[in-house]
C-alpha cells in the first residue's frame, strides 16, 4: 500500500495571536503539526501496519517545517518530503498549494492519500479535495473511521454530528476528523530512528512547476484582531435573584431571547 | 460591474437551510446590480424554487435526478457543473456547511478558480470587494481579495443577515436534465446523532458544558435548557476528552466554531482553545463556580455558582418567560 499524508506546520493551539503591522508575529511562537493532520498520520501508520507498504509525509513550506516532518517520522512514517517554496513564492493560496501537491503526487501511484480536514490556521479545508480533483481521484472528507478491505475502503464520516456510513474504492483521498483515532506520541527509539529516515527537499524546479502556474487566485490584503470584548457583568445577590435578573437582561437588554 | 451570481440552495430533510437565504443576501452584495440565480440539486426539489425567489433570487435553475437524492461530491458536482456551463456565472456563493465544504473545493478546482471559504462579512461589491473571514479559528480575521477569475465564496451560517421574505416576488424557474453517472462513493447508511435536531453550526442558541458537568448525565440539565430555548448542545474539549459527550459537540480551535446569538457556557473554564471557537458569539453567558475562570473575561453576563443549581433555575425562568411571551 502506497500511502501519502499531506501535513501542515501550524501555530500551537495554545498560542495567542499577535498582529504587528498587519503581519502575524511568529517570533517565539510554538509550532506543531496541524492537529487534524496528526490524526491523518496516525491513521496512515495504522493502515500500513495492517496492510504493509510505506507512508510518506509531504508538506509545503520553508526549512522550519523539517521539524514537524521529523516528528511525523518519529511517530512512524517512513519517508518525508519538504516542498520548499520559500525562495520561489511570496504567497500561496489553496489553488497554488493544491497545484504543487498534485504535481508532486501525480506520478506516485498513491493508493491512499490522507490529510486533516482543515488546518487550524487558515481554516479553509480546501486543499485535500482540490488535490483529489486534480489527480482525478475520489475523496471523502471528515472521516471518523476507516477500514481497508482489499481495494475497498469502508468509511464513517461526520456530517455535522450525523454519521454517514459509506464505501469507496481505492485509490482514494480522505481527510481526518477528530475522533478518527488517538495519535501516538513519538517514542524515544522512534525519535532516534527518525534522524536516519529519508527527508527529501524539493523545489518548484524539481517538479517542473513554473511560477506562473501557481500564481495565487486570492490574496490577503489585511489581517487584524477581533475587537476586544469589554468585560461583562458578573451578577450579584441571591442566586435565584441573579437567575431572574439574567433572564430579564437577556430578554430586555440583549434581546436574544 | 454587475455580476451574475449562482447560489446553491441547500436542502435538508425537504426544506431549505437558513444559510441558503443568507447566501442569497451575500450574492446580492457580490452581484452589484447583477442577477442572482438560485440552483437546486436533488431528486425532488423544484417545489422549493419559489422560496429562493421570495428570499431574493431572481430566478432558479433546478437539476433533478434519482441519483441526487443523497449528496455525493461526484453527483452534485456533475449537476452543478451543468448549471455553471449553461449560466457562465461570474460569482458563486455556497453556505459553509458540511456539504458546502465538501463540494466547493472540487468545483473550484474544476473551474480553476480561487475559493474564499467561511466568509463572515463582505465589504464593497465590485471587483474590489473584500471578503472577511476568521483565521486561527477566530483568534484573528483576514480580508481577502479575489485577484483573478471567478469569485467563489462560502458563507458561514448565522453571520450575514438574510433579506426579508417577499411573498410577492416572482421569477423564472427552469430545469436542466443531466445524466448523473459514475458515482464513486456509495452511501450505505446515515446515522442521525444530533438528537434534538438543532444543528450546532446554525443554532441561534448554544448551551455548552465543560469539565464542570462531571459526567454524561451531567449534560441532562443543559439539554433541558437547550430544548426550552430551541438551542443546540455544545461542549468544551475537556468534556469531550473526559468522554462526557461525543467529539461532534466539541467547540474550539479543534472542533466547531460557532457564532450564535446566545452562548451559555456552563462549567467551562475558558481555555484559549475553547474561546477561539465561541468568543465571536453575540451574547455570552458564563456560569462557573470559580470567579477567576477566564470564561468571565469574554462573557457579557456571568453568574458565579454551581451549574447544577443555576441551570435548572434558568430553565424554569425561561419557561415562565416564554409562556408569557
Amino acid at each position: 500500500m502506497n500511502i501519502y499524508v499531506l501535513v501542515k506546520r501550524t501555530f500551537d493551539t495554545e498560542e495567542k495571536i499577535v498582529v504587528t503591522g498587519g503581519v502575524i508575529q511568529e517570533d517565539g511562537a510554538e509550532f506543531i503539526i496541524n492537529p487534524y493532520d496528526e490524526y491523518a498520520i496516525e491513521e496512515a501508520i495504522q493502515v500500513r501496519d495492517a496492510q504493509g507498504g510505506e507512508v510518506t509525509v509531504v508538506t509545503i513550506g520553508g526549512e522550519d517545517a523539517e521539524k514537524q516532518l521529523r516528528t511525523a517520522l518519529a511517530m512512524g512514517a517512513d519517508k518525508a518530503v519538504l516542498i520548499n517554496t520559500e525562495d520561489d513564492l511570496d504567497e500561496l493560496d489553496q489553488f497554488s498549494a493544491a497545484y504543487i501537491l498534485a504535481e508532486y503526487l501525480k506520478d506516485k501511484d498513491a493508493d491512499l492519500i490522507l490529510g486533516g480536514n482543515v488546518a487550524i490556521d487558515g481554516g479553509s479545508g480546501q486543499v485535500g479535495p482540490r488535490v483529489a480533483e486534480l489527480l482525478g481521484m475520489n475523496y471523502v472528507t471528515t472521516i471518523t473511521k476507516l477500514e481497508i478491505d482489499g481495494k475497498t475502503a469502508k468509511i464513517v464520516r461526520d456530517v455535522e454530528g450525523d454519521s454517514e456510513v459509506l464505501e469507496a474504492e481505492l485509490p482514494l483521498l480522505v481527510t481526518a476528523q477528530q475522533g478518527l483515532n488517538e495519535p501516538r506520541y513519538p517514542s524515544l527509539p522512534g525519535i532516534m530512528k527518525a534522524k536516519k529516515k529519508p527527508l527529501e527537499t524539493l523545489e518548484l524546479d524539481d517538479l517542473d512547476i513554473d511560477e506562473d502556474d501557481v500564481e495565487v487566485k486570492t490574496t490577503t490584503v489585511e489581517i487584524y484582531l477581533p475587537p476586544q470584548k469589554a468585560a461583562g457583568r458578573v451578577l450579584e445577590g441571591d442566586l435565584s435573584d441573579q437567575v431572574k435578573e439574567l433572564v430579564n437582561l437577556l430578554h430586555s437588554e440583549a434581546k436574544v431571547v | 460591474m454587475s455580476k451574475k451570481v449562482l447560489v446553491l440552495g441547500e436542502v435538508r430533510e425537504g426544506s431549505l437551510r437558513n444559510v441558503s437565504f443568507e447566501a442569497i443576501a451575500a450574492a446580492k452584495k457580490v452581484s452589484g446590480n447583477g442577477e442572482v440565480v438560485g440552483v437546486l440539486i436533488g431528486d425532488a426539489v423544484a417545489n422549493l424554487a419559489g422560496e429562493l425567489i421570495k428570499y431574493g433570487a431572481d430566478r432558479v435553475v433546478t437539476v433533478e435526478h434519482p441519483h441526487l437524492k443523497q449528496y455525493t461530491s461526484d453527483g452534485f458536482s456533475q449537476a452543478f457543473m451543468a448549471v455553471a456551463d449553461q449560466e457562465q456565472p461570474e460569482a458563486i456563493v455556497f453556505g459553509h456547511t458540511a456539504l458546502g465544504k465538501d463540494l466547493s473545493p472540487k468545483l473550484a478546482s474544476k473551474l480553476q478558480s480561487g475559493l474564499v471559504s467561511d466568509v463572515t462579512d463582505i465589504e464593497g461589491a465590485d471587483a474590489s470587494a473584500l471578503f472577511i473571514r476568521p483565521i486561527y479559528s477566530g483568534k484573528a480575521f483576514e480580508k481577502v481579495q479575489v485577484k483573478e477569475g471567478l469569485v467563489f465564496v462560502t458563507v458561514r451560517p448565522n453571520n450575514i443577515a438574510p433579506l426579508a421574505k417577499d411573498e410577492s416576488r416572482t421569477g423564472d424557474i427552469s430545469s436542466i436534465s443531466v445524466d448523473i453517472t459514475n458515482l464513486r462513493t456509495i452511501i450505505k447508511e446515515v446515522v442521525r446523532k444530533s438528537t434534538e435536531g438543532v444543528d450546532l453550526s446554525e443554532a441561534k442558541v448554544v448551551v455548552a458544558g465543560g469539565r464542570g458537568v462531571k459526567s454524561e448525565e451531567g449534560f441532562e440539565p443543559l439539554k433541558e435548557l437547550a430544548n426550552v430555548l430551541g438551542g443546540a448542545i455544545g461542549a468544551s474539549r475537556g468534556a469531550c476528552d473526559a468522554d462526557y459527550c461525543d467529539y461532534s459537540l466539541q467547540i474550539g480551535q479543534t472542533g466547531k466554531v460557532v457564532t450564535p446569538d446566545l452562548y451559555i457556557a456552563a462549567g467551562i473554564s475558558g481555555a484559549i482553545q475553547h474561546l477561539a471557537g465561541m468568543s465571536n458569539s453575540k451574547v455570552i453567558v458564563a456560569i462557573n463556580k470559580d470567579p477567576e475562570a477566564s470564561i468571565f473575561k469574554v462573557a457579557d453576563y456571568g453568574i458565579v455558582g454551581d451549574l447544577f443549581e443555576v441551570i435548572p433555575m434558568l430553565t424554569e425562568e425561561f419557561k415562565k418567560l416564554l409562556v408569557n411571551a
